[in-house]
């Protein structure tokens, strides 16, 4: 099984926070990778907040190909940073040519653009990049998007953390979305690695998507270029979310009661029932029988974990304002935010959404059936 | 030289001719006469033979042969009254003294034309072989690393959507106070229903018979207000009995017009008196079991019964032509019709057209994707059942329904329209038993829900016919288990109450059973429809065809 550890700050932190708690529920994953979603970012990134960062790994060949062709579509690289590899002795950790996150300016027709067009474009660089990369596996992009930092490697969490030389405190953000364990059904392939990332969303989960493939057809089938990839049957989640807040402007719950929609007999009981039946039948390719726990984020920096309908996946939320932690386990959240009234730790079940407001100010939860 | 036909009966049929021939034992039968009686075909008759016997009386063995006259059974060898193989003979037959035997080398095809008139029947395509659809497997288990529903614990909705679903993207919603709402300037929202993905499919009234249609109707009825299967049943091509109309009870009937608009006058009349509105419309364009071809009601099935809710004089052949005389084009014959129809009932119930399958199946498709009334579309497949066609249009004709839907289905994603547009698979459900397992399969290839016709006449009539012609009389009205006659004689003999106790055991066990297929697979909440992915087949070429997996 997975494991997964967000936590959401107003402080800037380290991301070996999110891997600590990771380590303590190890029981329940087999250190097979490590996936990292930084968002609002501090350190050296701290002052480049408008600027968007294209993460991802990539081979000597790989990194000249790639700049080549940045250069060419205009954008200006303002800063290149790959972490401090550091061997592990005893890993098996197959260090990569580079790890890399690269600050570029947008080019100059573009830098006055509205930014859900300045989002199309550096989605379609980051697509552009994986389909001249992803052949003979010389780039890997898994974002492209103003501060935010995707690092993602096969190994165990800790070892990594060590290997990445997160130990030494300069990478640092708000929002952290870890993943331990990488989908080990199958051959472990980096694009199907936890977490996903899409114009500013992101998600990773727990559990294994039993209608992942009536989903795909139909996410894929919107027209929108970005909904791609699906080497992981988890990625539908992201681009459910993004489809539902973005495309399609829903508030944010009705995420959860898109892909877990509630009984004709319950939307009778809601204030929205109208409008919720007619959801409920437009999108009920998109409705999900578990097991899953999915915790994300939106570009606001709201965070939020629900869980599917009958069979849910250990998750747990907690904290206090300032710092909460959404971990699967108890354990991962004492790790996390030791100090805290544990008494209000929550478990979201079958109707629950939890969402942390921007730099987890507060903790709401929310119940689709008291609305 | 004069033949010598009447010396050899050359031009004589031998038994071995016939699908069916007659064992009848001696030694059991009374001669009580009943099976010569039932026979809906007089193929057997008395008869007398002469018999030579070999006998001994006395204490000791003394042989001797006597010539006796006796009493029997024979078959005749007249091919206009073939043995239909249907066994209404073995049924009433208290000593079980006689049965049909199936020949597998009959040459019955060959000579089955008398007069220059090739064979007509009712029934199915002789064809045992399992279908497509009889192949697949439910291959995608979930276990470890997706724990299975328990499809006797856990909630399970097997529910589908009939009508046109709008695209996420053309709902007239917006955001009031953090909530969704309906926008007050809304445009037409089409009406959607929730039923139950196995229907049963159009058979009039007319072509079953009163006490079969009543049955099915009080089956239906039970299903749903009793035990909240929201089970909805076509009325095939022929009207609806007036107070079943004006009924509570119309909103679990979907009314069917076809080429012979024959029931219609006395529907649209109805309208104003009708206090539901019905599950929808079905316009009839063609049906799986005999493509291209048109209806008839025999005269004789004409009654005062079916000519009073057909509109027509009694006892005069009803034929409906093999296409919409009034319509020219597929933008009239569908869209036309589709408009005509919804605005009968003010736009609140689903129009949709059924067709044959066929490879133009897809054209027909698209059209109706670019038509936003379109409610649906039913497709019928050549295992599909009728009440009398000619033996070819059934035998030969048609398209497999499997991946009619298939094509039709991945067409729509394409489009990314395949929520809006429900498929029904029709044809052939149920051929070898396997209605559940057929009804998932069709569902996971793409449908968004099944009909059946000659399934719930075996399962709940007990009809005779099989893919070996068996019976096979529902043209004839004579029909021996009384489902497709209007003779009081033969129809007496069905029991409406047992056929609608036999139609709720159906579909409770088909729940069941799609229960005990979709728990497995971790699905329960949303019909998987299109979800191939739990699909096998141990056919490379059927695999590649359908787009899902080949196992072995």
């Amino acid at each position: 099984m997975c494991r997964l550890s967000a936590i959401t700050s107003g402080r800037y932190f380290s991301p070996l926070e999110n891997i600590l708690a990771l380590e303590t529920m190890k029981e329940g994953h087999d250190g097979s990778g490590l996936g990292l979603v930084l968002k609002d970012l501090g350190g050296m990134f701290k002052d480049m907040k408008g600027y968007p960062i294209l993460s991802g790994i990539c081979s000597d060949k790989g990194l000249e190909i790639m700049d080549q062709y940045m250069k060419a579509r205009g954008f200006e690289e303002l800063l290149f940073w790959e972490p401090d590899i550091h061997a592990v002795p005893g890993s098996d950790i197959q260090r990569r040519d580079h790890y890399f996150a690269k600050v570029y300016n947008y080019p100059a027709e573009m830098r006055e653009l509205p930014m859900p067009e300045k989002e199309d474009l550096l989605m379609n660089t980051r697509l552009a990049l994986r389909s001249i990369g992803e052949r003979d596996e010389s780039i890997f992009v898994f974002s492209f998007y103003p501060d935010v930092i995707t690092l993602k490697e096969v190994g165990d969490p800790l070892q990594l953390a060590e290997f990445f030389g997160l130990d030494k405190g300069k990478l640092t953000a708000k929002i952290i979305l870890a993943q331990g364990r990488q989908n080990t059904n199958y051959a472990i392939y980096l694009y199907a690695c936890h977490p996903f990332f899409i114009q500013g969303y992101c998600t990773m989960t727990n559990g294994e998507n039993t209608a992942f493939v009536p989903i795909r057809e139909f996410i894929s089938s919107r027209g929108f270029p970005g909904y791609t990839g699906y080497n992981s049957d988890s990625e539908v989640f992201t681009h459910i979310l993004h489809y539902c807040h973005r495309q399609l402007k829903y508030p944010l719950s009705y995420y959860k009661d898109v892909i877990t929609p509630l009984k004709n007999s319950e939307i009778e009981k809601r204030p929205d029932s109208r409008a919720l039946g007619l959801i409920k039948n437009s999108l009920r390719p998109l409705c999900i029988d578990g097991p899953n726990c999915v915790i994300g984020f939106t570009p606001d920096g709201t965070v939020f974990m629900a869980q599917d309908s009958k069979k849910l996946r250990p998750g747990v939320v907690g904290g206090a304002p300032g710092k909460f932690a959404l971990m699967s386990e108890e354990c991962g959240l004492d790790k996390a935010v030791p100090v805290r009234d544990k008494a209000a730790d929550f478990s979201p079940m079958k109707y629950d959404m939890v969402i942390v407001t921007p730099d987890a100010r507060e903790l709401k939860q929310w119940n689709q059936l008291n609305v | 030289m004069e033949p010598a036909e009447r010396l050899d009966q050359n031009h004589e049929f031998s038994l071995r001719e016939f699908p069916y021939i007659i064992r009848w034992r001696e030694d059991r039968c009374t001669r009580c006469g009943r099976c010569t009686a039932v026979c809906p075909v007089n193929a057997i008759e008395p008869s007398v033979f002469a018999q030579r016997l070999v006998q001994s009386e006395g204490s000791t063995p003394l042989p001797s042969t006597v010539r006796k006259i006796m009493h029997g059974i024979r078959q005749v060898t007249d091919m206009e009254r073939y043995c239909t193989g249907c066994g209404s003979c073995s049924l009433v037959c208290p000593t079980v003294a006689i049965e049909p035997e199936y020949n597998p080398r009959h040459k019955f095809l060959f000579y089955k034309n008398k007069g220059g008139v090739p064979y007509t029947r009712g029934g199915r395509r002789n064809d045992p072989s399992p279908s497509t659809v009889d192949q697949m497997k439910f291959t995608r288990i979930s276990m470890l690393t997706d724990p299975a529903l328990d499809a006797g614990r856990h909630e399970f909705h097997i529910r589908t959507l009939l009508g046109r679903i709008l695209p996420p993207e053309k709902l007239p919603l917006e955001v009031k106070d953090g909530l969704l709402a309906v926008r007050e300037d809304i445009g037409f929202i089409p009406p959607v229903r929730e039923i139950y993905p196995i229907r049963i499919g159009s058979m009039s009234v007319g072509a079953l018979s009163p006490h079969m249609w009543e049955g099915l109707a009080m089956g239906v009825a039970y299903l749903n207000e009793v035990e909240g299967l929201p089970v909805v049943m076509c009325t095939g091509e022929g009207g609806i009995p007036p107070r079943l109309l004006t009924s509570r009870f119309a909103k679990y009937f979907i009314l069917q017009i076809a080429s012979g608009y024959f029931g219609w006058d006395e529907i649209i009349h109805a309208i104003p008196r009708m206090v539901e509105d019905p599950a929808a419309i079905e316009i009839k364009y063609g049906q799986g079991a005999k493509p291209g071809d048109g209806g008839l009601l025999m005269a004789y099935k004409v009654l005062k019964l079916i000519a009073k809710i057909r509109g027509v004089p009694e006892y005069v052949d009803l034929a409906s032509p093999p296409t919409h005389q009034t319509q020219y084009s597929i933008e009239e014959a569908v869209a036309k019709m589709i408009q005509s129809m919804s605005m009968a009932w003010g736009f609140r119930v689903p129009v949709y057209p059924k067709i044959s399958g066929t490879k133009t199946a897809r054209a027909v498709l698209n059209n109706l994707a670019r038509n936003p009334y379109a409610a649906a579309l039913c497709i019928d497949g050549e295992d599909g059942g009728t009440g009398a066609a000619y033996n070819v249009s059934m035998d030969k004709m048609g398209h497999p329904i499997a991946s009619n839907i298939r094509d039709c289905y991945l067409d729509l994603v394409k489009q990314g329209k395949q929520n809006e547009l429900p498929l029904i698979a029709a044809g052939g459900m149920g051929k070898t038993g396997s209605l559940a397992a057929n009804a998932a399969a069709m569902i996971m290839l793409g449908a968004s829900a099944v009909d059946i016709g000659k399934y719930i006449m075996q399962s709940a009539a007990q009809c005779f016919g099989d893919e070996y012609n068996r019976c096979n009389l529902c043209n004839t009205g004579r029909c021996p288990r009384g489902i497709t006659t209007q003779d009081p004689k033969l129809y007496r003999r069905l029991d409406p109450d047992k056929v609608a106790e036999r139609v709720v055991d159906v579909f409770k066990s088909a729940d069941m059973e799609l229960k005990k297929i979709f728990a497995p697979m971790g699905r329960s909440t949303q019909l998987p429809i299109g979800m191939s992915d739990g699909l096998g087949v141990a056919d490379k070429e059927i695999a590649e065809r359908l787009k899902i997996s080949y196992v072995c």
